[in-house]
């Protein structure tokens, strides 16, 4: 595997160029790529430059940026400026945004290499890729099962070292689940740390961008990177960004971390998952840490108020795809008739059933009902997360309820929901957390452990995943 | 509430403009159904006392000064559109028969 770190400072140092870098991990997409299909959009050419301009600062002796040279790899909700951007639908085959997310922007001026865009379930709709429009990718631990979702392109491009560091979006667990499931850290800001100024929305209160890495420290030094406010995104928010790469090996002695016991008691957590977290319990624990169960007992609602919430507003963000001034549009004779002949040759049968939803528990009747019900319940889960709080400074528990499950094996769309039921209670919130291979499960496929933390806590957070990382 | 119905799929569908074919309503309405039963369980809790929560921070307003910045470029824009005409988007007919 290759470090992020590694290559910035091999790089800055002039003892290797970024143009070798780029070509050697170009050189591994051609070769397992075509089986694997994380990428949607492969950039050679164009990170071939961007790696001769960060040797050229180097050359000239500017600093190059704390990720000079370092090929990143970008979930295809990420708008890049004339570069194809289809969030893998239908809809928006062939778009080319007018500009660059501000995540992009800060890359590029970090010294980072986009080397491509990465599959994803249409539209980030879904938690094994087998929604994209153009196939599913693959797991590289195990090519016959799912990688996860919805960034599972993401994941599974660090997972095969396409690339030390790749970008997704995450929802209701979309960075962390695809982590988990790929033997990858995967991580999701306090919401309103990272920018979501050309991020394609789906949810926008739950949205939020976050790194893949093959370890904590490099995805600490990703997440600071792309953190900080931005006056593009109005839910961006104005506090400092958390500095959690310096005190990342401060260790976790006397830190109080609470075990979500709600989560292990959980229907359908498999037992060899659960016995993992359990030794990371006790591995906190042997490092310093006063490790203790924890109740938080609304989480058991985040599901059911999630598949609200987030249709809900997926209903009303996905509304702007209709035939007008971007992507596909299918011709009928008035403009109504050609936004519905648009719309449903379009987008996917599970982006159709989440609008639908969506548009169901916002109707005159249900809204009461439904959403507005939903509302109260993130409520009740913020009030659980601060009473937790005041005893722990972190929880603990699984990311996804098992490892990597065949393709087809979820094709009840309820069953695939589950998936998501110990991810989705911090994007409630607006919480961070972020998920670590830590083991494998009886299948021998990586199984992932999360670190959740209050808001703004990300310091603590990542201290944690680093004393964890260091016990496996 | 009682279960979804094949005609308030029908319904949203016709909201949200989508077409079903009879072969999707049949697969979409079961599957809908499912998901809002499993969101019963929200629906069953006294929450009446509880304020709602849209946003994980209260959002307030955001004011900057009132300066001109560059934004995207029009033709860029255009570029991308399925149809222009003089500069603006072009749609077929919005109300009654064609011109």
């Amino acid at each position: 595997m290759t470090f992020a770190r590694d290559v910035a400072t091999t790089v800055r140092s002039g003892a290797r160029t970024a143009r070798d870098v780029v070509d050697e991990h170009l050189a591994r997409i051609e070769e397992r790529d075509p089986e694997l299909h994380a990428f949607n959009l492969v950039l050679a050419d164009e990170a071939r430059a961007e790696a001769d301009a960060v040797d050229e600062r180097v050359r000239r002796g500017e600093y190059p940026g704390p990720l000079a040279g370092v090929p990143v790899a970008l979930k295809d909700n990420f708008c890049t400026r004339g570069v194809p951007t289809t969030c893998s639908s239908k809809i928006l085959e062939g778009w080319r945004p007018p500009y660059d997310a501000t995540v992009v922007t800060r890359l590029r001026k970090a010294g980072a290499v986009i080397i491509g865009k990465t599959n994803l379930d249409e539209f980030a709709m879904g938690s094994s890729t087998e929604n994209s429009a153009f196939g599913p990718t693959r797991n590289p631990h195990d090519p016959t099962r799912v990688p996860g979702g919805s960034s599972g392109g993401s994941a599974a491009a660090v997972a095969a070292d396409f690339a030390p560091l790749a970008f997704g979006s995450d929802t209701g667990g979309s960075i962390r689940q695809p982590a988990a499931l790929c033997g990858v850290v995967g991580m999701k800001p306090t919401y309103g740390l990272v920018s979501r100024y050309g991020l394609v929305a789906f949810a926008s209160s739950l949205d939020q961008i976050g790194p893949f890495a093959t370890t904590v420290a490099d995805a600490a030094l990703a997440f600071e990177t792309i953190a900080g406010h931005d006056p593009c995104d109005t839910t961006s928010i104005p506090e400092q960004v958390p500095s959690v790469t310096e005190t990342l090996d401060e260790g976790v002695d006397g830190l109080r971390i609470g075990v979500i016991s709600e989560f292990l008691e959980a229907d359908g957590l498999a037992p060899d998952v659960a016995a993992k977290v359990r030794d990371a319990a006790d591995a906190l624990e042997r490092a310093g840490a006063k490790v203790e169960d924890a109740s938080v007992p609304s989480t058991i609602y985040g599901l059911s108020a999630y598949y609200l919430i987030a249709p809900a507003e997926a209903s009303s963000n996905l509304a702007r795809y209709d035939g007008v001034r971007y992507g596909l549009r299918v011709d009928a004779p008035t403009t109504a008739d050609m936004n519905a002949a648009t719309r449903t040759a379009g987008f996917g049968a599970e982006v159709k059933r989440r609008i639908m939803l969506g548009t169901y528990a916002l109707s005159a009747g249900y809204y009461d009902a439904y959403y507005g019900k939903a509302l109260r319940v993130r409520t009740l889960i913020l009030r659980d997360f601060e009473r937790a709080y005041e005893s722990f400074d972190l929880l603990l528990g699984p990311t996804a309820p098992a490892t990597a499950f065949p393709f087809g094996a979820k094709a009840d769309p309820l069953a695939m929901y589950l998936n998501d039921v110990f991810t989705i209670p911090s994007n409630l919130a607006g919480h961070p957390a972020v998920s670590l291979p830590f083991g494998t499960g009886d299948d021998g496929l990586p199984v992932g452990v999360q670190v959740l933390a209050p808001a703004l806590a990300e310091a603590s957070m990542f201290r944690a995943a680093a004393a964890l990382e260091a016990a496996t | 509430m009682p279960p979804i119905s094949r005609d308030d799929v029908l319904h949203v569908a016709k909201l949200a403009r989508l077409d079903l074919t009879d072969a999707e309503l049949e697969l979409f309405t079961p599957q809908l159904a499912a998901v809002i039963e499993h969101a019963a369980d929200v629906e069953a809790l006294d929450v009446a006392d509880v304020p709602p929560t849209a946003h994980p921070y209260p959002l307030r307003n955001v004011l900057r000064p009132d300066e001109l910045r560059p934004g995207v470029d029009r033709e860029e824009v255009l570029a991308m559109a399925p149809d222009v005409e003089d500069g603006r988007f072009r749609v077929p007919p919005i109300l009654g028969d064609e011109p």
